[in-house]
C-alpha cells in the first residue's frame, strides 16, 4: 500500500509533477516501457502474452486545490481548482508552491462578525491565505500569482480500518494501478495513470486516443453520503460495502454488459460490491467512452466521505475489494480472451 | 525560551474550560522550573509564587488563563455518529472538515461532517451550518462508540502547528496559552531582574465560560496590583481598524474604566523609556477579560491588562508575532521589577 506516499504528494490539476515522479519511479519497477505525453500523463505499457487485445486502466494523479490569484497587502487570495465546497475552507492549512510554504485560511472571526455574517456562510471572496507576509512585495515573491497551492493533511490511520488524507479521489486508484501494474496477463495492458481530471477530464481522453483500448476501466475514489442528514435512497455509496461500479453518471454510461460481468465475478469470488447508487458525478470514463470510435468503458470506486476535502475518509477493506476485483475481472479476460469482444454490441 | 517548542506543546495540550485538569499539572511542572512554590488551588488554577526582595508582603498577580474554547458530546446516533454543543464561543463555520479528539475513556480520532454540499438546496447553501447538524464521524461501530463515549464527553480540535513567515505562529489554543507562555517568559526575565514584590503568577482556568478561575484566585490571593495577560484581534481585512491591532507591534496595554489609571500610564511610559513597542487597546467598558473579575474582587484591586495580538481568533490557525510574546514577557517584568521602588510613588 502505498497510499500514505501518495496523499501526502502534492499534485493540484495540471501541477501533477511530484506524483507523476514518484508514480513513474514505481511503475518503472514493472512495465515494460513509460510514455509520458505531452500533458503529462504517464502510459506504462505491459506486454501480453499474445497482445491480441488492449486492455486500458485509468487513474488520475491530480487533486483538488487552488491557485494564487492576487493580494491584500500580506494576505494571498486564490482560486479554487476543481470542486470545492467553499465552506469548509474557513481554518484550514495549505502549502503553497513546491517549497511547501505554509499557509492558513483565514477569514473574519466570529466576535468581529456582524449578525448577517454570523447566520451566513463565509464566501471565498472574503477569504485568503495567510502565510506571514506583511507586504505585498513579501507575498509576490513567496506566492507569485498563479502558483498552486494544495491542502496540508497528514496521512491517518483511525477507526475499524479507516484512512483519512486529502486527495484519496484519486491517489486510491493509482495505488491500485500500481498493484496491478505487478501482473503479467494474455493481452497487452495499458495503465494509464491521467492528468486534469478534476477540471474536466482533459487528460484521459489523449491518453485513450494513444492507447487505442479494446476496453478500458476506470479506477477512482468516489463519493460516499452515507452520513447523518442524507436519506438512505440519497446515499451513493456505502463506506465498507465494497468496490462500487457505475451504473451512469453525469459524464458516461459505462456498459451494462461489462457493468454486470463485473458484478458477477465479484458475486461468485465472494469480492464486495455495490453499485453507485446515484448519477451525479463523472469521472475520466466518459472521455475514454467517446475516444475514436467509441470504447467498452466500466468504473470502479473506493467509496469516499468528505471527497475533495483535506479529511477524505475511506476503509481499507473497500480498497482490498477494488483492488480484488480488478484482479479478478482482468484475470476472466486473460483466461479467457473472447470475453473483451463479447461486450461490444 | 524556546517559544516555538513551548507553543507547540502548550497549544496542542487539551484543556477545555472545566476540565483542565491534566493541563494544570502540566503547566504547574513548567512553573516550577522558575518558582519558589508552585501549588493547585481547588479550582485548578495553578499558582506559581516567585518572592520578592524585600519582607514588604506586598502581592503582585499575573494571570493568564490557560483554558480553552472545544466541544462537549451531546448525543450518539444508532450509527455511531456522535453530536455536539460549544463549551465558549466556538463559530459552526469553522467546523467542518475538521479533526477533533473525543476524550472518552480513550482517545479518539473524528472527523466532523454534515449533509454533503451535494444535497443542500441554494438556500441551504448559504446559511452557516448550524451545530446540531454537525457530526463526529469516527469510523468505529456504534457499539464501540457507545463504549467508550458518554454524553458529556470533552471533544478538541486536532491540528498541526505552523510556522509562518516572519515569526508568526498559527495553531489553536493560543487564546490563551499565549498569555500562559508570556507567564513564563515573566519568570524568566525576573531571574535576571531584582524586584522587591512577591509576584503570583496564576494560570487560571474557566476564563472562556464566565472568568470563573480568576475570580477565586483574585478572592484567594488578595494582591496589591494584578496584570492580566490575554489576547486581542489582530489585524485582519474588513474589521474595523480602532478595533484590531497589526501583529509583531507589540502588545497592546488596554487604557478604560477597567483598568487602573496611575498604573497603566506608569506602564506606558515605562515601555516608552525601555523601548518596547506597545500599543493603546482603548477599553470604554468591559474588556471582555479576567481584568473584568479581577478589578472588583473584594475591596478592590489595581489591575492592569496587557494583549498579545492574534489572528482569528477561536478558530484552528489562530496566528500570532512570538516577537509580541517577547515583548510582552519584557515590558511586564520591567514593570513587576520597579515596583516597590519608583512604583511606591505612583499610588501616592
Amino acid at each position: 500500500m502505498l497510499i500514505k506516499e501518495l496523499t501526502e504528494l502534492n499534485g493540484v490539476s495540471g501541477n501533477e509533477d511530484e506524483v507523476r515522479k514518484f508514480i513513474k519511479a514505481e511503475a518503472e519497477k514493472y512495465a515494460d516501457s513509460i510514455t509520458e505525453d505531452s500533458m503529462g500523463n504517464l502510459i506504462c505499457y505491459k506486454k501480453g502474452v499474445s497482445s491480441k487485445y488492449r486492455v486500458m486502466l485509468s487513474a488520475h494523479m491530480d487533486e483538488v486545490g487552488f491557485m494564487v490569484t492576487g493580494y491584500d497587502d500580506g494576505l494571498i487570495k486564490f482560486a479554487s481548482i476543481g470542486g470545492i465546497d467553499e465552506r469548509i475552507l474557513p481554518g484550514k492549512r495549505v502549502l503553497v508552491g513546491e517549497k511547501r510554504i505554509p499557509g492558513v485560511i483565514g477569514s473574519k472571526p466570529i466576535h468581529l462578525q456582524e449578525k448577517i455574517e454570523r447566520g451566513n456562510n463565509i464566501k471565498q471572496k472574503n477569504m485568503y491565505i495567510d502565510i506571514g507576509a506583511e507586504k505585498k512585495e513579501e507575498a509576490e515573491k513567496l506566492a507569485p500569482l498563479g502558483e498552486y497551492i494544495a491542502f496540508h493533511s497528514v496521512y491517518t490511520e483511525f477507526g475499524d480500518g479507516c484512512i483519512k488524507a486529502k486527495a484519496l479521489d484519486d491517489r486510491i486508484g493509482c495505488a491500485i494501478l500500481l498493484e496491478i501494474l505487478k501482473e503479467t496477463y494474455r493481452f497487452d495492458l495499458y495503465v494509464c495513470f491521467t492528468v486534469q481530471e478534476e477540471i474536466g477530464l482533459r487528460g484521459a481522453g489523449i491518453a485513450a486516443f494513444r492507447v487505442k483500448p479494446d476496453i478500458a476501466i476506470v479506477v477512482e475514489g468516489t463519493t460516499c453520503s452515507d452520513v447523518p442528514g442524507v436519506r438512505e435512497h440519497e446515499y451513493s455509496t456505502v463506506m465498507g460495502q465494497g468496490a462500487a461500479l457505475t451504473i451512469m453518471d453525469r459524464t458516461s454510461y459505462p456498459n451494462k454488459k461489462l457493468v454486470d460481468f463485473m458484478y458477477n465475478t465479484a458475486k461468485n469470488k465472494n469480492i464486495p460490491v455495490q453499485y453507485k447508487q446515484t448519477t451525479t458525478g463523472g469521472n475520466d470514463a466518459g472521455k475514454i467512452q467517446l475516444s475514436r470510435e467509441g470504447v467498452v468503458v466500466a468504473s470502479v470506486s473506493v467509496p469516499c466521505r468528505y471527497i475533495h476535502s483535506p479529511v477524505s475518509v475511506m476503509n481499507r477493506r473497500d480498497y482490498e475489494s477494488c483492488l480484488s476485483l480488478v484482479k479478478a475481472v482482468l484475470d476472466e479476460f486473460s483466461s479467457n480472451e473472447n470475453l473483451i469482444e463479447s461486450f461490444k454490441a | 525560551m524556546d517559544y516555538i517548542n513551548i507553543l507547540k506543546d502548550l497549544s496542542t495540550y487539551p484543556g477545555v474550560s472545566g476540565r483542565e485538569d491534566k493541563l494544570c499539572g502540566h503547566i504547574a511542572k513548567m512553573f516550577e522550573k522558575y518558582c519558589d512554590s508552585v501549588e493547585i488551588d481547588d479550582f485548578y488554577n495553578v499558582i506559581g509564587i516567585k518572592k520578592g526582595k524585600s519582607a514588604s508582603g506586598r502581592k503582585i498577580m499575573v494571570t493568564a488563563h490557560l483554558d480553552e474554547i472545544g466541544l462537549m458530546v451531546k448525543s450518539i446516533d444508532k450509527k455511531g455518529f456522535v453530536t455536539v454543543s460549544n463549551v465558549g464561543g466556538v463559530d459552526s463555520k469553522i467546523l467542518l472538515a475538521q479533526e477533533v479528539i473525543i476524550h472518552g475513556k480513550k482517545e479518539i480520532y473524528g472527523i466532523i461532517g454534515a449533509k454533503p454540499p451535494h444535497l443542500l438546496t441554494p438556500e441551504e447553501m448559504k446559511k452557516a451550518v448550524k451545530m446540531e447538524d454537525l457530526t463526529i464521524d469516527t469510523g468505529l461501530s456504534a457499539e464501540e462508540v457507545r463504549e467508550n463515549v458518554s454524553v458529556g464527553d470533552i471533544v478538541t480540535f486536532k491540528v498541526d502547528p505552523f510556522e509562518l513567515q516572519n515569526s508568526r505562529f498559527s495553531s489553536k489554543s493560543l487564546d490563551n496559552r499565549a498569555g500562559v507562555a508570556a507567564l513564563l517568559d515573566i519568570m524568566e526575565n525576573l531571574t535576571l531582574l531584582n524586584h522587591n514584590d512577591d509576584v503570583w503568577f496564576v494560570a487560571t482556568v474557566q476564563e472562556e465560560v464566565g472568568l470563573r478561575g480568576a475570580n477565586i484566585a483574585a478572592y484567594n490571593i488578595d494582591p496589591d496590583l494584578a496584570i492580566v495577560i490575554d489576547v486581542c484581534h489582530g489585524q485582519i481585512p474588513g474589521a474595523p481598524k480602532e478595533s484590531v491591532f497589526p501583529l509583531g507591534k507589540g502588545p497592546a496595554v488596554a487604557v478604560g474604566p477597567n483598568l487602573h489609571r496611575k498604573y497603566t500610564k506608569k506602564m506606558i511610559e515605562l515601555a516608552k523609556e525601555e523601548n518596547i513597542p506597545y500599543q493603546i487597546d482603548v477599553e470604554p467598558g468591559d474588556t471582555g477579560t479576567e481584568a473584568w473579575a479581577v478589578q472588583v474582587s473584594r475591596e478592590g484591586i489595581p489591575t492592569l491588562l496587557v494583549s498579545i495580538p492574534l489572528k482569528y481568533m477561536h478558530t484552528v490557525i489562530e496566528t500570532l508575532s512570538i516577537d509580541d510574546i517577547k515583548n510582552t514577557g519584557r515590558l511586564i517584568a520591567r514593570f513587576i521589577s520597579m515596583t516597590g521602588n519608583e512604583m511606591e510613588e505612583v499610588l501616592c
